[in-house]
């Protein structure tokens, strides 16, 4: 009854062709007879579509921001030099050329605050204090001229001139902020005991979300300033502003009634058990594990605002698509190559919302790690 | 005795106070219309639909010429977004159910391709995608006169789709209206393959495991067993999709295809009754969600759970 350790016999290698790479193969790409007829057909699409497509967008493309280079080229090869030449146009829209550093250190201060705000860790008191002060710089650079009274030194540019990524990134950034606490104070509201408070929340939802937010914007755009006191006209982007937040508002407050229902009624039985006040139980016991559970929906939501931001074109103003439009449109060099621009912008707006869809990946598992 | 700290009083009190500040909003909002359309001479009614509308339409369902009424004018619009949207629902229920599908595969390629056209399509701006269809429907495609075609069956050129064989005058699709129902159809696709996706999955893998060991073929084992039980998941969130399509379909007026928003603008431009013609658009696409909503929720009730 004596067993040495030694005399355990190693353990042996798999057969080579049931390990790694091989196996998976085996395993996905032909596995059965129609999964490899899949394989075959769209390895042959692959091997027909991706050689043409590289020799247009790299092998043939122009780089340099040469009109005449991208000219010879046309039909055969992309022409990224249109980005090379209009970038700037692209990017900041309508802004006065020499002044554009200001749009761009706003945007680099805000796209910073942003990917700081992203870690769980920093979410404290001084986070808010640093959204203010960037809030206040970005306007304050963008517009210029005297701030409540403060001179700030720089050219007035009014709010017409604004214009592309920095236009669409505060569009999004402050119609998300805002829409928030409304789309909370809203979705409770909806699953209130009290009848008109009810009715109220549920009329405002439906209406919202049965229309098109273009149609909003219409009318942020057109009634607004029919619907304020004569003499009063907003400015046109607060206008949108207003519009873009009263929709998405009704969007968020959905999710975040679906995050209330999954709430057991004895969480907050509980919660008054403990004598806390309605707002003390929301706040403290309800809300926190409401928004836990529809993260994944709220950052889809948010993606979506982020999307539609680019819908303002149409009520002209020049974001992203629009700066495009005009920086273009009425240039007869480079107007034959406006698909490679667009190209362009759909990389930057793949780039955020693909970032922001990753990071809602992270989140979850954060908030379900707990 | 009225108890103010009694809950229901209180509860009184806050309504009549909401409804109340909403009675003083409506009207502060009102007076202010009022005030201001007086101000800048703008009349208001809905008899301008009547008024002959003094714009052509670039296509129509049926003849239609500056003389007729705007009221005819929205009504050609609203036929012109229904058509859009419908075939664009057809087209993205059938694409999106097999990118679904595929997404599941057991084959890697096909996964990993489904896989990127939904996050492609999902994460650009629909806007954005429909200008980029429009500029290579109307500037990349070779003129007229030389159309790329496929025998004598398809012709595709600067002015859109033309398939002479159809109907007995031929069937010409135009530009604008290729670009806007293919784009959303493609849009909306990657959301309905999510929709479908997440259905399928939440069959536990348990009742796959039955209908094997039952023996019914995979054809079977999808449709007696799989997806019976994942319609009960699909069918509202799909019905979202749908709602979102048709209201979707309103950036036709980006790209310049007469659809209801586009007509309702132009007509808003011309008569300057901004507030009608809002109310007008806001009306149709209320309708058009409920009448989808209460469709859907009629086909939802019949795939629901029977439960005894």
């Amino acid at each position: 009854m004596h067993h040495h350790a030694s005399n355990l016999l190693p353990a042996r290698q798999p057969p080579s062709h049931n390990i790694g790479v091989v196996l998976w193969a085996k395993h996905n790409l032909w596995g059965t007879p129609a999964s490899a007829i899949t394989s075959v057909l769209l390895v042959l699409l692959l091997l027909w579509s991706i050689p043409s497509l590289l020799e247009w967008s790299v092998f043939h493309a122009v780089f340099l921001a040469d009109a005449d280079q991208c000219q010879a080229a046309r039909d055969i090869g992309a022409c990224w030099g249109v980005v090379a030449e209009k970038y700037r146009s692209i990017l900041f829209g309508r802004y006065p050329f020499d002044a554009q550093w200001r749009p761009l250190l706003a945007t680099l201060a805000l796209t910073l605050l942003l990917v700081m705000s992203c870690r769980p860790t920093s979410w404290n008191r001084y986070l808010a204090v640093a959204w203010i002060c960037v809030w206040l710089l970005f306007f304050a650079l963008m517009g210029g001229g005297k701030w409540f009274g403060v001179p700030t030194g720089l050219v007035y540019i009014p709010t017409d001139q604004w214009g592309g990524l920095p236009l669409t990134m505060m569009l999004a950034t402050l119609s998300i902020t805002l829409a928030f606490p409304l789309a909370i104070l809203v979705a409770l509201g909806r699953r209130s005991s009290m009848p008109a408070m009810r009715s109220i929340c549920i009329v405002y939802v439906e209406l919202v979300r049965g229309v098109p937010l273009i149609s909003v914007l219409f009318m942020a755009s057109f009634m607004l300033p029919l619907l304020l006191p004569t003499g009063t006209s907003p400015d046109v982007l607060i206008r949108v502003l207003v519009g873009i937040t009263l929709f998405s508002a009704a969007y968020t407050a959905e999710i975040v009634r679906g995050g209330l229902q999954a709430i057991p009624r004895g969480q907050i039985e509980a919660a008054y058990t403990l004598g806390l006040s309605y707002w003390q139980t929301q706040r403290q016991v309800v809300l926190p594990q409401a928004l836990a559970h529809v993260v994944p929906s709220l950052m889809n939501n948010f993606i979506a605002i982020f999307k539609d931001t680019s819908l303002v074109t149409i009520v002209s103003l020049y974001e992203l698509s629009g700066a495009l439009g005009l920086a273009i449109s009425g240039d007869p060099n480079w107007r034959p190559f406006k698909i490679e621009a667009y190209l362009f912008i759909t990389l930057i707006y793949f780039c955020i919302c693909f970032a922001m869809s990753r990071y809602s990946l992270w989140v979850e598992r954060q908030v379900s790690h707990r | 005795m009225l108890n103010w700290r009694s809950q229901r009083v209180r509860a009184w009190i806050y309504q009549i106070a909401l409804i109340g500040m909403l009675i003083v909003l409506v009207g502060w909002l009102l007076h202010n219309t009022l005030g201001n359309m007086r101000m800048r001479g703008i009349q208001s009614g809905f008899d301008f639909l009547l008024d002959p509308a003094g714009f052509d339409i670039g296509e129509s369902m049926f003849t239609f010429n500056s003389t007729q009424t705007y009221g005819q004018a929205f009504l050609v619009g609203l036929m012109n977004t229904l058509r859009v949207s419908l075939i664009a629902i057809v087209i993205c229920t059938l694409w999106g159910t097999v990118l679904g599908i595929g997404r599941l595969s057991g084959n890697a390629l096909a996964r990993g391709l489904c896989y990127a056209y939904t996050e492609f399509f999902r994460n650009i701006p629909l806007l954005l995608q429909l200008l980029m269809w429009y500029v290579v429907l109307v500037e990349l495609m070779p003129d007229t006169e030389t159309p790329l075609h496929f025998r004598d069956w398809v012709f595709l050129s600067k002015e859109g789709l033309a398939l002479p064989w159809l109907m007995s005058d031929g069937l010409t699709l135009t530009p604008e209206f290729l670009a806007l129902t293919w784009g959303l159809a493609l849009y909306t696709s990657a959301f309905v393959a999510e929709v479908i996706r997440s259905g399928i999955q939440s069959v536990p893998f348990g009742q796959v495991e039955a209908a094997l060991s039952i023996g019914l073929s995979p054809w079977q084992r999808l449709r007696l067993v799989v997806l019976p039980q994942a319609l009960r998941l699909i069918v509202p969130p799909l019905t979202n999709q749908y709602l979102n399509a048709i209201k979707n379909s309103s950036l036709a007026v980006a790209i310049g295809y007469p659809d209801l928003v586009s007509i309702s603008n132009t007509s808003l431009n011309q008569t300057g009754r901004a507030v009608e013609c809002i109310a007008i658009v806001m009306a149709v696409y209320l309708t058009l969600s409920l009448l989808t909503a209460s469709g859907m929720n009629y086909f939802n009730r019949r795939a629901a759970l029977k439960e005894r």
